[in-house]
């Protein structure tokens, strides 16, 4: 049930000939596709690792008020449809929405554009740092922390030498979650982008518009190559994952 | 119940970890499978619970063959080192679990649970949860527990390694007078020759998978039958091919024959007695156990040298 | 970014209840909340199993199993509902044909929530405490008592929480179900894809209700997982304080 899907889209990009997928890929909009994703990605994972790392601390070492609210937060891009994520940036970004009205007398580009891409993709891969390293910071316990600080470290060093390390391969397994969500997100996307080929169009997006236009051999080589992406990705995973575990 | 072991073997890949051992358990009595860590014991004990299963050999109890048969059927109690209790259950669902299983009526239940409790001492801590209580009373209720469909043998795996030291002892004492109370066929096993000592009618010495004796403590310490249960049941001092206890040894301020000659390197005052550490020639320590009358009379000091000579000792082959 | 929850309920205070009553909204909700359900109860039973027999079992080749378990997560969805397409559409080489029927909306949802279960269930299996399951034996339950009265229980939390993950992703994906499900208005439009088709026609009321609905469905997930974490670690309090 799970490879199968894998090879069928080896199969139906080549089914055509290789001519007509390498066709497809080229398409000056497919490239521009493909460098679009990355730059949201490239803009978007180390965002996220950062405030990943940064909440992650937050609620393993410290008390504040709205802790639990802040764990909720976290989760909540999980659970909730990209859809509805989308929407609302629509709604607060688009010309009668609560910021609109002032960013668009300001002539800044929010919705249609790159910031609401990136916005979205943000919040869509927000939890995965976190839920990443939060046990693990939680299982190596703050001993560690506190001996240096006894030995003279300011709190920076303590990060740099101390703790980043311990957590070292629960923030790059997060970093391997995140980026994959990011390639692959769709519908917040969807929403907030307006499709413009050329210009705000992801893979993902372009995926389904060449499939809207009858033209098979290009979706499926894309396809193929957000598969193959996903599939080093998934080695990674497998590669990372012990070090992960065994700290 | 009796319990009769006959040749039995098992393997984990390329470890043995019980060789060949043949052990027969008199029914009510308190036998120890005494032995250093790794060395089987616990193997060989829930082999005979059928928590494992004997590459060869049978178990049988009260002489019927029981090596195929599942835990469930052998009527065994198991008490585990780290208590296995089931933490999702308060106390009293944990004691009760085993009459549960059975089916037995709620009201039969509710009383043996009450009865067990009180012989633990746990009257109260019903309804608690297992998380809820120290080491001590947690190992209580596993022993409750193990009690409750009244098993015709009692195996115990370390049952007090996880516990400190006061509450060891405590425990120790609390399960000789429950024996004594209960009569049931008792195994248990530890790595304490002191407990074993103190605690079990008999004990089997077991190292390395092997049986390397049976009997009862007094017999283990005087009559020791290979070097191994020299060294493990008390101490033993090597001097030359032989080993010596160290109360078997005397000192002597002149050299005499078969004695050794020694440096003392610490005296240390124990109550009603004294142990003397020395070094001898070769570099060897030696430790001499002396009545307090007889280290007055020897007045001996620090860095003195003297004479080491056994007044009994023992040579393996 | 915390706006991004309230706005949706502003613009929807209008007609709300107009649009969430109308016929296509409610079978579009149906839909979703259905097809959830279904694919949530089959995860829990499968997923458990499969983390059952991966912690449990040996075979060769289990390693390898263990992570593809981890594609849906991977794969972008799009990719998956498209291969899906293929797998099971009009030119299945399967000869099944589905595409476009609440099947094919079943299977897209199997397929992007397998790992949710099984990955909440096995670090619970792995860490339970075999001697439990021995000692039970020892005092004489059977393996279905042993199973249903001492491991059952302690793998519930990990179980529900999958579940609850595996219901709210389900009931809001998208980018697998654009393509396979075909979208026919009553009949295999899922509610994510009404709420995108509702913004691309300008009805931002009408979509904004419907997505209040799913919000406030995820909303009932997370708090549902909060309490189930925070219940399963009752047990365990005690021993935090020892």
């Amino acid at each position: 049930m799970l490879i199968g899907p894998l090879a069928m889209v080896f199969w139906r990009t080549f089914e055509h000939g290789a001519d007509a997928a390498w066709n497809a890929l080229t398409q000056p909009e497919t490239i521009h596709a493909f460098k679009l994703t990355l730059l949201i990605a490239a803009i978007a994972v180390p965002l996220n690792t950062v405030f990943g790392v940064v909440a992650a601390l937050a609620i393993v070492r410290r008390r504040f008020p709205g802790k639990g609210l802040l764990n909720a937060y976290i989760d909540l891009p999980l659970a909730l449809s990209p859809v509805v994520v989308g929407l609302s940036l629509f709604l607060l970004y688009g010309r009668d929405g609560w910021f609109g009205g002032w960013l668009e007398r300001n002539g800044i580009d929010v919705l249609f554009a790159l910031p609401a891409m990136v916005l979205a993709t943000v919040f869509v891969s927000l939890p995965f740092v976190a839920r990443e390293v939060v046990p693990t910071l939680r299982e190596i316990g703050d001993e560690q922390e506190q001996a240096a600080k006894t030995l003279g470290a300011s709190g920076w060093q303590t990060f740099r030498r101390i703790t980043l390390p311990a957590i070292r391969w629960a923030v790059v397994y997060g970093v391997v979650l995140t980026t994959a969500r990011c390639l692959g997100e769709y519908g917040a996307v969807a929403v907030v982008s307006g499709r413009i080929q050329g210009e705000t169009e992801t893979a993902t997006l372009r995926v389904e518009e060449r499939y809207d236009s009858f033209d098979l051999a290009g979706a499926y080589a894309i396809s193929l190559v957000l598969a193959v992406v996903a599939v080093l990705v998934l080695v990674a995973m497998i590669v990372i994952k012990p070090r992960e575990e065994s700290g | 119940m009796s319990i009769e072991i006959h040749h039995v073997s098992k393997r984990f890949g390329d470890f043995l970890a019980v060789d060949d051992v043949t052990l027969e358990v008199e029914s009510g009595s308190l036998t120890a499978l005494l032995g250093p860590s790794g060395s089987g014991k616990s193997t060989l004990l829930r082999i005979i619970a059928g928590l494992e299963w004997p590459d060869t050999g049978e178990i049988l109890l009260s002489g019927r063959d029981a090596t195929a048969l599942r835990p469930q059927k052998r009527d065994v109690g198991f008490v585990f080192q780290h208590y296995a209790a089931f933490k999702h259950m308060t106390v009293r669902d944990n004691v009760g679990f085993a009459l549960k299983v059975r089916r037995r009526p709620r009201a039969e239940i509710a009383e043996r649970v009450d009865e067990l409790l009180r012989l633990v001492q746990l009257q109260g801590f019903g309804h608690r949860y297992p998380a809820q209580l120290s080491g001590g009373q947690r190992q209580r209720m596993a022993l409750a527990r193990a009690l409750a469909a009244k098993p015709q043998v009692l195996l115990l795996d370390e049952p007090f390694g996880a516990l400190d030291a006061r509450v060891r002892a405590e425990l120790r004492e609390w399960l000789r007078r429950l024996h004594e109370e209960v009569h049931v066929t008792t195994v248990f096993v530890t790595h304490d020759q002191e407990e074993a000592m103190e605690v079990a009618d008999q004990i089997a010495v077991i190292n390395h998978g092997r049986l390397e004796q049976v009997g009862g403590p007094q017999e283990l310490y005087d009559r020791p039958a290979t070097e191994f249960v020299m060294r493990f049941v008390g101490d033993a001092n090597a001097i030359g091919a032989a080993l010596v206890r160290p109360h078997d040894l005397d000192v002597l301020h002149e050299p005499a024959d078969g004695a050794t000659e020694a440096m003392i390197e610490r005296i240390t005052l124990r109550g009603w007695d004294a142990k003397i550490e020395l070094v001898d020639g070769g570099g060897e320590p030696l430790v001499v156990q002396l009545t307090r009358e007889r280290l007055d009379e020897l007045e001996l000091e620090r860095s003195q040298i003297v004479w080491v000579r056994a007044q009994q000792e023992r040579v393996f082959a | 970014m915390a706006a991004l929850v309230w706005e949706s309920s502003k613009e929807g205070a209008g007609g709300f209840w107009e649009v969430v009553t109308s016929p296509q909204a409610v079978a579009a909700l149906k839909l979703s909340l259905g097809a959830a359900a279904v694919v949530a109860l089959v995860n829990a039973v499968v997923g458990t199993v499969i983390a059952w027999v991966l912690v449990r079992d040996e075979f060769p080749g289990k390693s390898i199993v263990n992570s593809i378990i981890d594609l849906p997560f991977a794969l972008p969805t799009i990719v998956a509902g498209l291969t899906l397409l293929a797998l099971y559409g009009p030119t299945s080489p399967v000869g099944i044909n589905v595409a476009f029927t609440r099947t094919a909306i079943v299977l897209a949802l199997l397929f992007v929530t397998l790992p949710f279960v099984v990955r909440t269930v096995q670090p619970v299996l792995l860490e339970l405490d075999k001697e439990m399951e021995e000692a039970a034996r020892s005092l004489g339950a059977s393996e279905r008592v042993v199973f249903t009265r001492v491991v059952l229980p302690n793998i519930l939390p990990g179980i529900l929480s999958g579940v609850a993950l595996a219901f709210a992703r389900a009931v809001g994906e998208i980018g697998s179900l654009v393509i396979i499900s075909g979208s026919l208005p009553y009949k295999t439009e899922v509610a994510s894809v009404y709420i995108l088709t509702r913004i691309e026609g300008g009805d931002r009321a009408g979509a904004a209700a419907v997505a209040v609905v799913l919000l406030v469905v995820s909303f009932a997930v997370i708090l549902g997982i909060g309490i189930l974490r925070h219940f399963a670690t009752r047990h365990e309090a005690a021993l935090e304080e020892r």
